[in-house]
């Protein structure tokens, strides 16, 4: 098939449909609401269940029930929907049933706003949901990136028995980009043998998060654990750019890794010796790969849209070799490659050292000196 | 090669419509492209505004602060990119709606009064069509031909029948261009 | 001396949708009443092979090791919406939830009447008995003006919490509703008409006539602090002339159902 130019949002909701999703369950919010609005034309129109919620709990909760019915299940939602819904996210984690969430990220705390951010990392990543459990996070940068990552996160969901979410903000959902779609995948004929589906010859089926002995949680635990220590093992995923003779590594995710893409070109024309390190996974996180950049570089900077929260794994990584230094936006605001590039340029000529938390407070400083100049 | 355009405007000016004829023309030329309209709350307030960038490369950014051209639908437009612009930037301003010339001097200025010449020809909502005319005459981004085939291949049916006044409208657009010129 | 032979008549088995395990339920509650009327009525009706039930939290948090057919846990108040996911996808099988009154009434409030609403095509068993049970006999949404609970300890006081909630009343006056009913299980008479209650509901969804709920009067004397008998006796004196007994919805369709 042949390239198309297509809308993020609605993209990706074509993806999660040839992907053989059979229920969608969701609830609008901007600027999610157009993956809702894909589906409800097209779900019915494919014999698939459709059903807009009264509540993102209740949707996720339809999900959960439809994960648990052994059929691919999705929704699309945002930041304060995700919030809701980590009750049973959870649950869904502690069934061990299959599901994906995609969250297109918005500014925040509270209502916020609708503007593109990255300020979910910490939600996304580092759980929200109660109890012991590991989500995979997907965090695609491009429309076409977007579409493959959502095909794949059904059948990491699928082998492992665990929850998918796909990070994108309302940027990536609102442009447009050639991209190709899959082909439509077949729908599966039989259920998985751990659905419920009728106990027609065969016991019945038992799908429950509730383990009252200690020690049966305990087992269900381990068995989570080493279940994603194997997707650590084995789902790793980043791109990198420019980084082989690089002195200086740009570590930035998704919309803000491809607005650092185009400050690391314009800075190579320059002559400064930079790349870009782009992790695809966030949770599992690519620390071995970035231990192993901070043995070839200088110097590193991190850019996201959001306060500095991947800043916290990539410092966990690089466990001091480096002076790291942060640059971001949040609340709902784009960095422009023309401002990452000025970080570019200063931190090829900064050789000092950066104590241990400084990072931020340096960063502060500059923030607010460029938000005066009306930036 | 990489080009950002910006087109901006007043709501109903057909602004996000024009970006994405030049999106389509650019994927149907081969290129890498994006197209990101202004998105939040600014457009509640009745602007419409887009950001096209074309290059040979993977594209990294689909957003730019300092665009290398922009086509200024209206004053805001125009107050706003003037200072914005890349030194050597091109700006196109419809003429109609926009009663000033520009102050800086290290970008080009074509004034058209596109809202103007769309009504001669007998539609006002052409003059979004003008002023992609006379992009693509004055900047070395896509051929018109090529525009032109993909508009015609990426109209949806029911709009078919406005195909020789879109054409008519690109055509005079351009003509405006290779005439200011020569002048 | 040869045997005689004796041709017995069984009167009492165990239904096949129930398990062998016996029940952690208090003596004297009725949720063992209303599992075997829910087992008998999927035996009848040849449906157990394709029921999925759905739990709640509450006493009937462990059903599903009651019950001989597929289930699920669902988390606290969301079992209509956990059904809703099961039986969109699955419409071929048969999906009830059960669920008790601090479940369905007070944090599942918006689940059930949102269920109801779009005439989801699912059974709903609604186990009120006034109290929150598993945690401990905390003042439910349906606890009685007056009645002692540890949440409560001077009787509900309707000034500072409200009137009990009348969940089949509520659910009646909504049009996505196809049966809406009250039964009580204090007593033998009761008991058949509940479970001619709960033939119909499932009955409803068999003919995919759209949302049926049948809400049943249940005891606590754990909770209540009173025996078996008071328990049952409190809900025929006390609980139904609150919450009356009657068919509140039966749409013309359903009416027409052979039980």
């Amino acid at each position: 098939m042949a390239k198309e130019l297509l809308k993020g949002n609605e993209a990706f909701a074509e993806a999660a449909v040839r992907a053989g999703v059979e229920g969608f369950f969701g609830y609008p919010i901007t600027p999610a609401s157009e993956f809702l609005e894909y589906m409800a034309k097209r779900m019915p129109a494919l014999g698939r269940a459709f059903l807009q919620a009264e509540s993102e709990i209740a949707a996720i909760h339809m999900v959960y029930g439809a994960a648990c019915a052994g059929k691919r299940t999705l929704t699309a939602t945002s930041g304060p929907g995700v919030s809701l819904m980590s009750e049973a996210l959870s649950y869904i984690a502690g069934t061990e049933v299959p599901a994906v969430v995609v969250n297109v990220m918005r500014g925040g705390p509270g209502l916020g706003n609708i503007a593109p951010s990255q300020s979910d990392y910490n939600q996304m990543v580092k759980g929200g949901g109660h109890g012991d459990y590991y989500p995979i996070v997907l965090a695609p940068a491009t429309v076409q990136e977007a579409i493959d990552y959502i095909t794949l996160a059904f059948d990491l969901a699928d082998k492992y028995l665990s929850l998918v979410y796909i990070v994108v903000d309302g940027n990536l959902g609102q442009m447009m980009e050639p991209a190709e779609l899959p082909p439509m995948r077949e729908l599966r004929k039989v259920p998985p043998e751990w659905a419920v589906s009728g106990a027609k010859d065969r016991d019945p089926n038992i799908l429950t998060s509730i383990y009252i002995d200690p020690p049966d949680e305990e087992v269900t635990n381990i068995r989570l654990l080493k279940r994603w220590l194997e997707v650590e093992k084995n789902e790793i995923r980043y791109k990198e750019y420019e980084l082989d003779d690089a002195d200086i590594a740009v570590i930035s995710f998704g919309v803000a890794g491809r607005v650092c893409l185009s400050a690391v070109k314009t800075a190579r024309e320059e002559g400064v010796k930079v790349g870009l390190f782009r992790p695809i996974t966030l949770a599992p996180f690519p620390r071995q790969a970035i231990e192993d950049l901070s043995k070839r570089v200088k110097r590193i900077l991190v850019v996201e849209m959001n306060s500095g929260m991947m800043l916290q794994d990539v410092k966990q990584a690089v466990a001091g070799r480096v002076p790291i230094e942060y640059y971001g936006r949040m609340g709902g605001v784009t960095p422009f490659p023309e401002e990452v590039l000025d970080e570019i340029r200063r931190v090829n000529e900064n050789d000092e050292e950066i104590p241990d938390g400084m990072e931020r407070v340096q960063w502060l400083e500059r923030l607010e000196e460029r938000i005066a100049r009306g930036e | 090669m990489e080009k950002s355009i910006i087109i901006s405007g007043f709501g109903g000016q057909g602004t996000l419509f024009a970006g994405q004829v030049l999106a389509y023309a650019a994927l149907d030329a081969g290129k890498h492209v994006t197209w990101i309209p202004s998105y939040g709350p600014e457009m509640r307030g009745g602007t419409a505004r887009c950001t096209v960038t074309i290059s040979d490369e993977e594209i990294g950014s689909p957003l730019t602060r300092n665009p290398s051209a922009v086509i200024a639908m209206n004053l805001p437009s125009l107050d706003r990119y003037e200072r914005l612009m890349q030194p050597g930037g091109l700006m196109l301003a419809n003429a109609s709606l926009i009663n000033r010339e520009m102050d800086r001097t290290d970008v080009r200025g074509i004034y058209i009064p596109a809202a103007r010449m769309a009504e001669a020809i007998g539609n006002p909502r052409l003059t979004n069509m003008i002023m992609v005319g006379a992009l693509l005459a004055s900047e070395k981004i896509l051929p018109l031909d090529v525009v032109k085939k993909s508009l015609k291949e990426h109209l949806p049916a029911r709009h078919q029948k406005t195909l020789p006044l879109n054409f008519e409208a690109m055509d005079q657009g351009a003509a405006f261009v290779k005439d200011a010129v020569v002048a | 001396m040869a045997m005689e032979k004796v041709e017995l008549n069984v009167v009492y088995e165990r239904p096949e949708s129930l398990t062998t395990t016996t029940t952690h339920y208090c003596p004297g509650c009725t949720h063992g009443t209303a599992h075997r009327l829910v087992a008998e009525v999927l035996d009848e009706m040849g449906i157990r092979e394709k029921a999925i039930g759905v739990a709640p939290v509450g006493c009937s948090v462990f059903a599903y090791d009651y019950f001989n057919h597929d289930f699920v846990e669902a988390a606290h108040g969301r079992a209509p919406a956990m059904a809703t996911g099961i039986k969109r996808v699955r419409p071929e099988n048969t999906v009830y939830t059960y669920q008790g009154d601090g479940d369905l009434a007070s944090i599942g409030m918006a689940e059930i009447i949102h269920a109801a609403i779009r005439g989801e095509n699912i059974t709903v068993i609604f186990i009120n008995n006034a109290i929150y049970g598993m945690t401990g006999g905390q003042m439910a949404p349906t606890t009685l003006p007056g009645m002692k609970t540890t949440s409560s300890p001077l009787g509900r006081d309707v000034e500072v919490s409200g009137y009990p909630i009348r969940m089949a009343e509520m659910l009646s006056t909504i049009d996505g509703a196809s049966y809406v009913v009250r039964q009580s299980l204090h007593d033998a008479a009761h008991i058949r008409k509940s479970k001619k209650a709960i033939r119909r509901a499932f009955e409803v969804q068999e003919h995919g006539l759209g949302f049926a709920i049948v809400e049943l009067l249940s005891s606590c004397p754990t909770n209540w602090g009173i025996t078996p008998a008071e328990a049952l006796h409190f809900v025929r004196d006390k609980m139904v002339p609150y919450f009356p007994l009657d068919d509140y919805k039966v749409i013309p369709e359903v009416a027409k159902l052979k039980v």
